[in-house]
């Protein structure tokens, strides 16, 4: 319930952004080509679901601005992990996102005695600036479209963190991402490097007794588009490593995003997402809804 | 002769075509003078016949043409780009340029992307809105989708001359 009425709120805010559109000049929506603005990241940001892109998330061209919001739900053995955030894209230049994550532990937060529903709560502010190059129109160059952008991250659960061994409840990361369509072969390609020390994600805090230095991790994604509204690929993310009570481990997922039209999209997925918190092969559906402009 | 054939082709080398491009159409405005080049097509042409073939030779690009600046001309969107256009005129250099770039045995009179559309004024979004109506006219043809996006792949760095604002 309160989950909906999140994402109520986020669509009201959507709607005030159509509104606010009206009243900016020079813009106008939907100059992009159907799915070339990407969906949206676990973490509010445009791209595939787990792995970041260069895009500027809506379907503003350099001429308008695009705007959505995103609920995504992630069932896995023993977790249930939930997203919903708002986004903008200004002129195809500048991305800014919010979005709340809930890490639900179900019934296994009380066999970590945490107690039972347990949640981890994080909101993520992201900025994202387009640098340079432009991934569909710049079919003949290898440039890729090229994009740095900063999350800040802030998790509700400082104590809990603090003693499974995590240093912060709060963290910042940069990373930047590079995305290329080769339209010719219809297929997307993005490579992203993230400077972090997040535990998964961030949802277990930052740092560790492990380790507390950011490091380099990547996260990339294929993409086939198999028609117009119809895309399938694969995305993986690599993490560090930095609590010594549970193995961090990389990201995985297959998964489909259909565009119903400009204004909806279905995100469907396979995620795996490995050990968390001692439970293994957390493995599970991932189905995520946008929408937008 | 052969000299003089020669010479005369040298000469229509060195010289701009002064007067009308020669394929120019009854029905056509007049435009400035140009050289006329298949440069002018903005991309480099397939190899083979099997892009022609595959969008149903010359009489599959007339429809796709016609079909797309049709929808174009129509969609609120974009009609105001065609208001002052010459439409006989962009039909058949659009169908020329899509000939000779799908390699048909066509060649391009029209100007170069660059000069066609200076006085335009063309945003980004008016760019998105033509390929659509592109994409939805050779979905009509019954071209398929990856071979669209070979195509599109030619097209689609001409964005650089065609969007001016």
């Amino acid at each position: 319930m309160r989950h909906l009425l999140k994402l109520s709120l986020a669509f009201m805010a959507l709607s005030t952004a159509v509104q606010a559109q009206n009243l900016i000049p020079d813009s106008r929506s939907g100059g992009k080509l159907l799915l070339t603005g990407g969906v949206s990241t676990v973490e509010g940001s445009g791209g595939g679901g787990i792995a970041t892109w260069a895009t500027i998330t809506g379907y503003g061209e350099e001429d308008g601005i695009g705007a959505n919001a995103h609920a995504t739900f992630v069932d896995l053995p023993d977790y249930e992990f939930r997203t919903a955030g708002v986004a903008v894209g200004l002129w195809d230049r500048v991305e800014l996102s919010i979005a709340r994550q809930e890490f639900d532990t179900g019934n296994t937060g009380a066999l970590l005695g945490l107690g039972q529903g347990f949640t981890f709560t994080q909101d993520v502010f992201g900025a994202k600036v387009r640098l340079t190059g432009d991934a569909v129109y710049d079919q003949d160059r290898w440039m890729p479209q090229i994009a740095v952008g900063v999350q800040h991250k802030v998790n509700d659960q400082g104590v809990i963190i603090a003693a499974v061994g995590g240093r912060d409840h709060e963290g910042t990361e940069v990373y930047v991402a590079a995305t290329k369509l080769f339209l010719a072969q219809s297929l997307l390609v993005n490579g992203t490097v993230r400077w972090t020390n997040a535990n998964q994600t961030g949802l277990l805090g930052f740092g560790g007794d492990a380790n507390d230095e950011h490091e380099a991790q990547f996260e990339g994604s294929v993409g086939w588009l198999v028609s117009r509204n119809l895309v399938i690929g694969a995305e993986y993310r690599t993490k560090p490593d930095n609590l010594s009570f549970a193995e961090e481990e990389d990201w995985f997922d297959l998964y489909a995003a259909w565009a119903v039209n400009k204004h909806f999209s279905i995100t469907a997925a396979w995620a795996a997402l490995g050990s968390i918190a001692t439970f293994e092969d957390q493995r599970g559906l991932y189905i995520s809804l946008q929408a937008g402009f | 002769m052969i000299r003089m054939l020669s010479l005369t082709a040298m000469l229509a080398v060195a010289t701009p075509v002064v007067a009308q491009d020669p394929a120019h159409m009854p029905g056509e405005e007049a435009v400035d003078p140009y050289s006329v080049a298949d440069a002018n097509a903005g991309a480099q042409p397939f190899a083979g016949t099997e892009m022609f073939d595959a969008f149903h030779g010359q009489a599959g690009i007339d429809r796709i043409v016609d079909r797309m600046l049709d929808r174009s001309a129509a969609d609120p969107r974009t009609a105001g780009i065609f208001v002052a256009t010459d439409m006989i005129r962009l039909r058949r250099t659009l169908k020329e340029q899509f000939c000779y770039v799908l390699g048909g045995p066509c060649a391009y009179t029209g100007r170069s992307m660059k000069d066609a559309h200076d006085d335009i004024g063309l945003q980004p979004a008016d760019m998105g809105a033509l390929v659509e109506h592109l994409q939805t006219a050779m979905e009509e043809e019954g071209v398929p989708f990856h071979t669209q996006n070979r195509f599109l792949a030619k097209l689609a760095p001409m964005r650089r001359d065609i969007v001016t604002r």
